[in-house]
């Protein structure tokens, strides 16, 4: 396997709230190799953008308590100066998000937003004009050449999506966290932006940690998962393993509610109630109140981990291979 | 089965031209002579990229903006002749859901109150909207308890169900979904997905779900419309559609789709490249010519007749896939 780029340890992230800290992210430990495609997926708040947002060091720091480490190439982001992690954003690091509109300067011309990325590596002014050109092509903006100066409301939102991604790739980082990148465009575009993450990882061996509730995106492109309920990573395992050898009871009912299927053979799976908020820490599975299998410990225990194979493991009391 | 909507070369367009010495005299035809019909008790699914002119049809019907030309008829009611006994009748017959639960209904109003408002505006006393508005909520599997709650405090799913009960006050022949579930999770969107197949069953409901989401619509749908810059492309049961398109975009927009299904990932997907193209300039050809990798010279210059099938699948094509 490709070497390890990042890697999370008992992560903890806690949101200053009314009446207390909202625990949005708990016990978190998972590892992304170089030119894999690594997914986190899980419902509306289940903390995964949070946990993008801490590797890029995004998180206001009188609002949220971190503990814990974030190793990138075998450093602790967490130790770093604002002025090492400026090096290491962009160029080591790259993100995308759902909205490129959020992110790109609407005074600007698209071809100078991403030029002015490139000269941050001290490359002279026409040599950077012309490599945004190239980049305009490698994610084949159509009409590269005149749309290089196009603002970004002349463009469509697969096109912005492309210059972003172009941006990005500018300045060749090993890892790119791709928050939600096609949530927002239409499936023939979103299957063209997906082509073009895909020839980055074999191209440049880049790692992508691609963030989303998706889980066709996710089938379609990660190597591994990780799957995320209330602030927990609850299982991981490859696309095989979580797809069709689900452990966890959230990851099985979760698979059952995919509509893949057609009405005739059947309603869908559905999860009753809905994701606590944990505002008091406490020895307990998070799931427990919405597990149909869930006992009188779980409410009481936190369960350890179990490995069902090397890269397969889940967190439950429910044994190996138990059938439920 | 009688159509309980029936389309006819519907046409809607829209002038770029915006006030009085505007000379503009472009338009942009938003839906083009679309016809297709909704049988009653069926679930017709309609799919196409933003753009393609889906919500304004459903605007159409919904009586929300009038139709340019062609003819739409509601449980033998023509909606550009209907007077306003008609056109009474007609906003009790059919009731919408919109995508967005959050939007979708007052901040400042208690749910009893929003699902009340439509009942009283149709002239049915508050005793009797009130005791409508407990059966309702009782239909979408909600408890009481929840009429006195303003939407801040309550889930999306719960939001959505409250935006369907409301939806249901009227007792209508015809439901509009657009994009219901699409602001929801997967656990509450299976949830929403069997509460309208319950729902439609126990009541016989017609349904137009609009939605861009493909796994969702063969899921749902009986048949499927499929819309293109304004156009309708394909049209035909689920399971044509789905398994054997006969028009070019929709093979290719059924290819982009993500199969839940690692093992499928490499199968061929013939991407679609570019993107639609503006609505301004279509010239007089196929609309999809520009990206089609069937397209020939006749494609350019002539637009394609909706050509049906005996078995009711038709699709706009002067190459139609085998």
């Amino acid at each position: 396997m490709n070497e390890e780029l990042l890697k999370l340890e008992d992560l903890n992230i806690d949101y200053k709230v009314k009446g207390g800290a909202l625990s949005a992210v708990h016990n978190v430990n998972l590892s992304i190799h170089q030119g894999e495609i690594f997914a986190v997926v899980g419902e509306s708040g289940c903390g995964k953008t949070t946990v993008a947002h801490s590797i890029m060091n995004l998180l206001a720091g009188n609002n949220a308590r971190i503990e814990g480490r974030i190793l990138f190439e075998g450093k602790d982001l967490r130790t770093c100066s604002q002025k090492e992690m400026e090096q290491i954003r962009g160029q080591k690091i790259g993100m995308i998000f759902q909205n490129p509109l959020d992110s790109l300067n609407p005074v600007y011309t698209t071809g100078k937003q991403v030029q002015e990325a490139i000269m941050l590596d001290h490359v002279e002014k026409g040599a950077a004009w012309e490599k945004v050109i190239r980049l305009f092509q490698d994610v084949r903006m159509p009409d590269a050449k005149e749309r290089v100066n196009s603002y970004p409301h002349e463009l469509s939102g697969g096109m912005r999506q492309r210059v972003m991604i172009a941006m990005m790739l500018s300045r060749n980082p090993k890892l790119l966290i791709a928050d939600e990148p096609t949530t927002a465009l239409d499936v023939t575009i979103e299957a063209q932006i997906l082509e073009i993450l895909q020839e980055l990882k074999k191209q440049r061996n880049t790692a992508i940690m691609l963030i989303t509730h998706n889980f066709g995106l996710v089938a379609e492109v990660a190597d591994r998962i990780a799957v995320m309920y209330a602030g927990e990573v609850i299982e991981t395992g490859t696309v095989y393993e979580i797809f069709e050898n689900p452990m966890h009871p959230y990851t099985r009912l979760l698979m059952q509610a995919l509509p893949r299927k057609t009405k005739r053979e059947g309603r869908l799976q559905t999860i009753e109630g809905a994701v606590p908020r944990i505002l008091e820490k406490k020895p307990e599975c998070r799931f427990a109140n919405r597990c149909p299998y869930a006992t009188e410990r779980c409410s009481r225990e936190e369960p350890a981990t179990i490995r069902a194979s090397e890269t397969h493991a889940y967190r439950c009391f429910l044994d190996k291979g138990q059938e439920v | 089965m009688a159509a309980m909507v029936e389309i006819k070369d519907l046409v809607k367009n829209f002038s770029l031209s915006q006030g009085i010495w505007a000379k503009d005299s472009r338009v942009i035809k938003a839906v083009d002579k679309v016809s297709f019909s909704i049988e009653e008790g069926e679930i017709v699914g309609l799919v196409g990229e933003s753009g393609s002119g889906k919500t304004t049809l459903a605007r159409v019907i919904l009586g929300l903006t009038p139709m340019t030309s062609g003819s739409v008829v509601i449980d033998g009611i023509d909606l550009a002749k209907a007077g306003k006994k008609d056109r009474d009748k007609l906003h009790r017959e059919i009731a919408v859901v919109f995508q967005d639960p959050v939007s979708n209904l007052n901040p400042r109003q208690t749910v009893e109150s929003s699902i009340m408002r439509p009942m009283l505006l149709h002239g049915i006393s508050r005793a009797e909207a009130r005791r409508r508005a407990k059966e309702v909520l009782d239909m979408v599997k909600m408890d009481e308890r929840y009429l006195d709650s303003y939407p801040h405090q309550l889930s999306g799913g719960q939001l959505q169900r409250i935006a369907i009960a409301r939806a249901l006050a009227l007792s209508p022949k015809i439901m509009i979904l657009d994009e219901p579930t699409s602001a929801l999770d997967v656990s509450i969107q299976a949830q929403i997905f069997n509460l309208l197949l319950d729902l439609q069953e126990q009541m016989h409901l017609t349904y137009l779900v609009i939605t861009h989401d493909l796994n969702a619509v063969k899921y749902i749908s009986d048949k499927i419309a499929v819309m293109y810059l304004g156009k309708l492309v394909e049209f035909g049961s689920t399971e044509e559609v789905t398994e054997k398109p006969r028009h070019p975009y929709t093979k290719g927009l059924m290819k982009a789709a993500p199969i839940l299904d690692p093992r499928m990932r490499d199968r061929k997907k013939e991407i679609i490249d570019g993107e639609p193209g503006s609505m301004m300039d279509l010239g007089t050809g196929c609309r999809f010519y520009a990206r089609c990798r069937y397209a020939s010279p006749e494609c350019q210059s002539h637009d394609p007749q909706m050509d049906v099938m005996e078995t009711g699948h038709q699709a706009a094509c002067h190459h139609p896939l085998k």
